[in-house]
């Protein structure tokens, strides 16, 4: 079905499924309730990042899945995607068609600059040279091209800025033709409540265009040659195939899909800043990717959203928190829970996220599909179990 | 001239701690093949050795003074050392001023011991996994070490001053032959380029000149026939793993009152030290001593207002473009083998 | 072909929540009705406080924290009410505001403008809050203050020392009880007139980004006005760490005093750095060569230990001071937490109070409202004498003090000793000075 295969279609319908419901999905606790309080993640700010960083490992996926090149400097096309989405805001008007194409184009033009240069090199030669090329556009962006960037204060749009083709009536926050992206509509049922948010379904029907188009990547031809060449390049050009440029498309898409995200990050919220392209970003491209599980179609997606999750809930959670739920305990062991859970939630969840890392790279080397697959594996077998079991039976 | 004296004498200074960094990084790669990106971390707790002894030195005990108030009033409770009610006073603040140098003592075992547990109980795990495992594994453990230090002592950086006779400079200008003042430098800097040329010749020479470094070198070059000669290989490179722990720790604890300790200075040098690393050439012990000068002093001048004042920012991207130019020109950097890091 | 049917099923509910959203784009929130954001209905009212918890300036954050968890517990009627007792409105009981009860979430903005935006938006979509208060950088100030105004909350900004937070990027839901680089400058100058003279060549090292070139840039001006000359300004790339570079030029420049337009980490390894270099013991065109750091805080003070030590700087706010209003603060912060307030605590305790008295005074959360009775509404007994926020850029305007390292510290909060408080006529500039030129501070926005 639409030129997948069975268990791809399968794939993609609950993506579609879980992108569409997911202001439904993730509150499943009523708002008010104190677990709800704390674990609720359906607010149309998360959930944007979940699609839009979503996205951005989606392309990352296409990049390391299927070539093994690690990019570490992959922020950076996030960063000129935004900026760039920003400029368009500034310079025409609010509306987002023309802010995301020019932040894929652009993020496009940069990845092939970048792509042509660090793809001469392979291994960690390459990764250093993405490295380079990102913190350059970090240190510039930050302090030198301030008059492109502002800086440290991050790129916004001011009352005063031209905004050539904004008309008397246009709205004052960014747009689809008039479709304004913070405009919501609320569904309250008996304690719930869910926030449908326009800016939210658009990023997600990016999510899942961008989803499929990474299906169909990695099941075409090109998609093949390019695992070719990451099980053995050598090999690959003594048979007289030129790589060369089907890594340079692999990279320069994997870009656009980033210029993409930083185009929509824009659109949802229209400020950005340098440290968008800063190391440690790039970092957290790379660790999302890990997490969720390289090559894999899903994994990215669900990386993606496992690190904003820790980053937006458990960095929200503090000790007067822990103090409410453990409440019902004695005293003493409240105490207790809260000591040793403590260092784990609140400023110390970047605590939490580098022993997770580490547990899934160390038991997980396929990240939480694997996981996934395990414990799938465990419940078919089981079921065969019965199965024959079942088979058995009727036979005595 | 005195300018550019100052600036190459700020180059090797900065060179030093890079130079000494990668030696490390580069030692571990060159035997047990593995890309470690917790080096950084190594080197921070280092550093967090000398706070340690510090804090350690100013353990006290509290005595309250009715003739004095705190803040809020109250008699002031006096904090008086221990070590100074033992020692005596004088003895006491000796000690605690010569905080730093003394926790040389204190890192050597301590680092070589965590090197050792980290290689036995992570890293053997992953020789047989692709370098990117290894990277991801010890960046994670860089995260969990940044964030462990942050839990016990704090995001702000810490004061662990030199010994009162390393303050002040040294005229250096004077030795050249130049008007006296013309060319001042930090003592404590100078001392730390001369801790790491120390340092950098040890390690030279304990691989060039000793049997257990023959082994080694002999090791690095082909593993599996140094194996089957019935050397057990293996010890001698974790025992290599922890020597590069411990290069990394003594870096760190020499460089505190240069640069104020703080949780994070791990990740702010684990960057740079991989691209001194790869400039110099995976694996290369030489190309990472050379490269870590050369970045060192390029930085250096690269800072310079004249400099500035033609390009811009220069001094913020320097060490990347050149990163960039030599892996261009010379793809396995300035001393790589061919053929590592590059499946 | 059930398959087909299937995917045509999915196209079909697409379109119909599209279609409910084009259908109904403006019912904002449930709240909707009372016209604006976030109004509470229950029996509470909740704040965000947004401080960094992580990142570089963390402990500054995490101070931050306890100050405003403190003036929830004042509000609330728990403890010993502080500065309620002192403040020159009285009307906030120690029942809440307007009856309610105040709770509050944390958030973690890592020194990041992105992560702040989206804790702060996880606040007011998620938690329902009607103001953000706290930051401990001037570009998160001014990213979060954008959204608070889209988003239609009042925002109250912490620890930020930049202009263009109320210069260039102003904005009519944010206000700003911190001073600025202006007023640094304009309280320095007269002090380092009396200690330094009117001759001195003045070299300044300035971190490379907005608050930076503010600072240098308000400095210069002032000490110049004294008849200094600056002869010249080097950008140092932020997190340095090693500023030798930087520094070594300095010794032959010429100059005889070194002005550190750094803050945090930077300040502390750069100022620690400079006195290696042997700075501080030169004597350059018969003078003794002076380092001043316009911009002080405590813990950057612990931080540099005793470099610091007769270096002159300001502040917006300390401890030592002997009004009513700070002692009752340092009391009863010094006695739930142990140790003295910093100025970043200082400044987000009297933040919170404020809001609440404002509230009380408007008789409603309505952002608008809230900002009309801030606007230059005069009051007194909260540290720094007689203050109020300016209406037309929502600057607070009131004493600045100056402050040095002190020589003999006696014991280990006594890093910094008052040298003047500044009276707040001298600080005060037209609200079209050309240092905050470019701005525009819109209308209120109420959200809903």
């Amino acid at each position: 079905m639409l030129g997948l295969n069975s268990r791809d279609f399968k794939l993609f319908i609950v993506v579609c499924l879980m992108a569409l419901a997911a202001p439904i999905l993730l509150n499943p606790f009523p708002t008010a309730s104190a677990l709800g309080e704390s674990f609720n993640a359906g607010y149309p700010a998360l959930m944007q990042r979940f699609v839009i960083f979503g996205i951005l490992v989606i392309g990352f996926n296409i990049l390391f899945g299927l070539t093994g090149y690690l990019s570490f400097g992959h922020a950076a096309f996030l960063g000129v995607g935004s900026y760039a989405a920003v400029w368009m805001f500034k310079l025409l008007s609010y509306n987002v068609v023309p802010a995301i194409i020019l932040s894929v184009i652009v993020a496009g033009l940069f990845a092939v600059v970048i792509g042509y240069v660090s793809l001469r090199r392979s291994g960690i030669y390459f990764s250093i040279l993405t490295l380079a090329f990102a913190q350059m556009s970090y240190q510039l962006a930050y302090s030198v091209f301030t008059p492109l960037t502002n800086g440290e204060t991050g790129l916004q749009v001011y009352n005063d800025d031209p905004q050539i083709l904004m008309g008397a009536n246009s709205p004052t926050s960014p747009h689809f033709f008039g479709l304004e992206m913070n405009s919501q509509y609320t569904l309250d049922i008996s304690g719930w409540s869910f926030v449908f948010q326009n800016g939210y379904y658009l990023s997600a029907i990016f999510l899942i265009l961008g989803f499929y188009l990474s299906i169909r990547i990695f099941r075409s031809p090109t998609g093949l040659m390019l695992r070719a060449i990451k099980s053995n390049q050598t090999r690959m050009s003594y048979t007289g195939i030129n790589t060369k440029p089907y890594m340079l498309a692999a990279f320069v898409i994997s870009g656009m899909y980033a210029g993409l995200a930083g185009g929509l990050l824009a659109a949802m919220d229209p400020l950005t800043g340098a440290e968008r392209m800063f190391w440690t970003a790039s970092g957290e491209i790379v660790v999302m990717a890990i997490l969720g599980g390289v090559g894999t179609l899903i994994g990215p997606v669900l990386g993606a959203g496992i690190i904003k999750y820790l980053e937006n809930i458990v960095s929200k959670i503090n000790d007067s928190i822990l103090h409410q739920w453990f409440a019902f305990m004695p005293d003493w062991l409240e105490g207790v829970l809260v000591t040793i859970i403590h260092p784990f939630i609140g400023k110390g969840w970047h605590l939490t996220l580098g022993l997770l890392f580490m547990a899934v790279v160390i038991f997980l080397p396929g990240g939480l599909v694997q996981g996934g697959q395990k414990i799938g594996g465990l419940f078919r077998r089981k079921k065969t179990d019965d199965a024959a079991d079942g088979a058995k039976t009727p036979a005595e | 001239m005195d300018a550019f004296i100052l600036q190459i004498l700020n180059g090797l200074d900065k060179g030093s701690a890079y130079a000494l960094i990668a030696l490390g990084l580069t030692l571990i790669f060159g035997t047990l093949g593995v890309v470690n990106f917790a080096h950084g971390a190594l080197f921070m707790i280092g550093a967090f050795c000398a706070v340690t002894l510090q804090k350690i030195f100013g353990i006290s005990f509290q005595t309250i003074d009715d003739t004095q108030t705190d803040f809020l009033g109250n008699p002031l409770k006096v904090d008086t050392p221990y070590i100074e009610a033992w020692f005596g006073p004088e003895m006491g603040m000796a000690i605690q001023d010569w905080s730093v140098p003394l926790a040389i003592l204190l890192v050597i075992p301590v680092m070589f011991f965590l090197g050792w547990v980290m290689e036995r109980g992570l890293i053997k795990h992953f020789y047989s996994r692709p370098h990117a495992d290894q990277i991801l594994v010890t960046f994670g453990l860089a995260i969990v070490v940044g964030e462990l230090i942050k839990a016990f002592y704090g995001a702000n950086p810490i004061q662990t001053p030199a010994p009162d006779m390393f303050l002040g400079t040294v005229d250096v200008g004077a030795w050249l032959g130049m008007d006296s003042g013309a060319v001042a430098y930090p003592k404590w800097r100078m001392v730390y380029f001369a801790f790491s040329l120390v340092t950098i010749g040890a390690v030279f020479a304990f691989l060039q000149f000793t049997t257990f470094g023959m082994v080694v070198r002999a090791g690095m070059a082909d593993r599996e026939t140094v194996g089957l000669l019935g050397i057990d290989i293996d010890k001698r490179f974790t025992f290599m793993f922890g020597l590069a722990a411990a290069v990394a720790g003594m870096a760190g604890v020499m460089y505190t009152p240069i640069l104020s300790p703080h949780y994070n200075i791990g990740m702010d040098f684990l960057v740079l030290s991989f691209v001194v690393v790869v400039v110099g050439g995976m694996g290369s012990l030489p190309g990472a001593v050379l490269a870590g000068f050369m970045l060192g002093i390029l930085q250096s001048f690269a800072s310079m207002n004249e400099v500035k004042a033609v390009i811009p920012g220069i001094d913020q991207i320097i060490i990347y473009l050149v990163a960039i130019i030599i892996l261009l020109t010379r793809p396995r950097g300035l001393m790589g083998r061919k053929g590592v890091m590059e499946e | 072909m059930s398959k087909s049917n299937f995917s045509r099923r999915g196209v079909l509910k697409t379109g119909a929540i599209a279609g409910a959203g084009l259908a109904l784009p403006t019912y904002l929130s449930a709240a909707s009705h009372a016209g604006y954001t976030n109004a509470p209905t229950g029996s509470s009212v909740k704040f965000g406080f947004n401080v960094p918890q992580t990142g570089p300036y963390a402990e500054e954050g995490l101070d931050e924290l306890r100050a405003q968890e403190l003036a929830v517990e004042h509000l609330n009627g728990i403890g010993d009410g502080g500065m309620l007792n002192t403040f020159s409105e009285k009307n906030l009981q120690g029942d809440g505001i307007l009856g309610k009860k105040v709770e509050f979430v944390t958030g973690d903005t890592q020194t990041k403008s992105d992560v702040a935006r989206a804790s702060a938006q996880s606040m007011i979509q998620k938690d329902g809050c009607v103001m953000i208060n706290g930051g401990s950088s001037s570009g998160v100030a001014i990213a979060v203050q954008g959204l608070c105004q889209d988003a239609g909350v009042i925002f109250m900004a912490g620890l930020t020392h930049s202009n263009d937070t109320t210069g260039k990027d102003k904005k009519a839901n944010g206000f700003r009880h911190f001073f600025n680089g202006y007023m640094s400058g304009a309280a320095l100058g007269p002090v380092l007139e009396k200690e330094y003279g009117n001759e001195r060549q003045a070299y300044h090292l300035t971190a490379d980004y907005t608050w930076g070139w503010t600072q240098q840039e308000s400095i210069a001006a002032s000490t110049e006005a004294l008849g200094w000359t600056t002869t010249q300004n080097v950008l140092t790339p932020v997190g340095a760490g090693d500023f030798s570079s930087y520094i070594a030029p300095i010794l032959n420049s010429g100059a005889d005093t070194l002005i550190l337009n750094h803050y945090g980490g930077d300040m502390v390894n750069s100022l620690t750095q400079a006195i290696q270099f042997g700075l501080k013991d030169k004597q350059v065109n018969g003078k003794d060569f002076t380092i001043i750091v316009p911009l002080y805080s405590e813990l950057m003070a612990a931080g540099a230990g005793s470099n610091i030590q007769g270096v002159f700087g300001s502040m917006n706010w300390n401890w030592q001071l002997q009004d009513a209003g700070t002692k009752a603060f340092v009391k009863s912060f010094g006695e739930k937490y142990g140790f003295p307030p910093s100025n970043a605590a200082h400044t987000c305790y009297v933040q919170t109070l404020l809001y609440a008295d404002a509230v009380t005074r408007a008789g409603t959360f309505n952002p608008c409202g809230v900002a009309e009775a801030l606007e230059d509404f005069e009051f007194d007994g909260m540290g720094n004498g007689p203050t109020s926020y300016r209406g037309s850029d929502h600057q607070c305007f009131k004493d600045v003090l100056v402050m040095k390292g002190t020589d003999n510290p006696t014991n280990a909060f006594d890093t910094l000793e008052i040298v003047e408080v500044t009276p707040r006529a001298q600080v005060e500039y037209p609200v079209d000075h050309p240092m905050f030129a470019g701005g525009d501070l819109g209308t209120c926005n109420p959200g809903a």
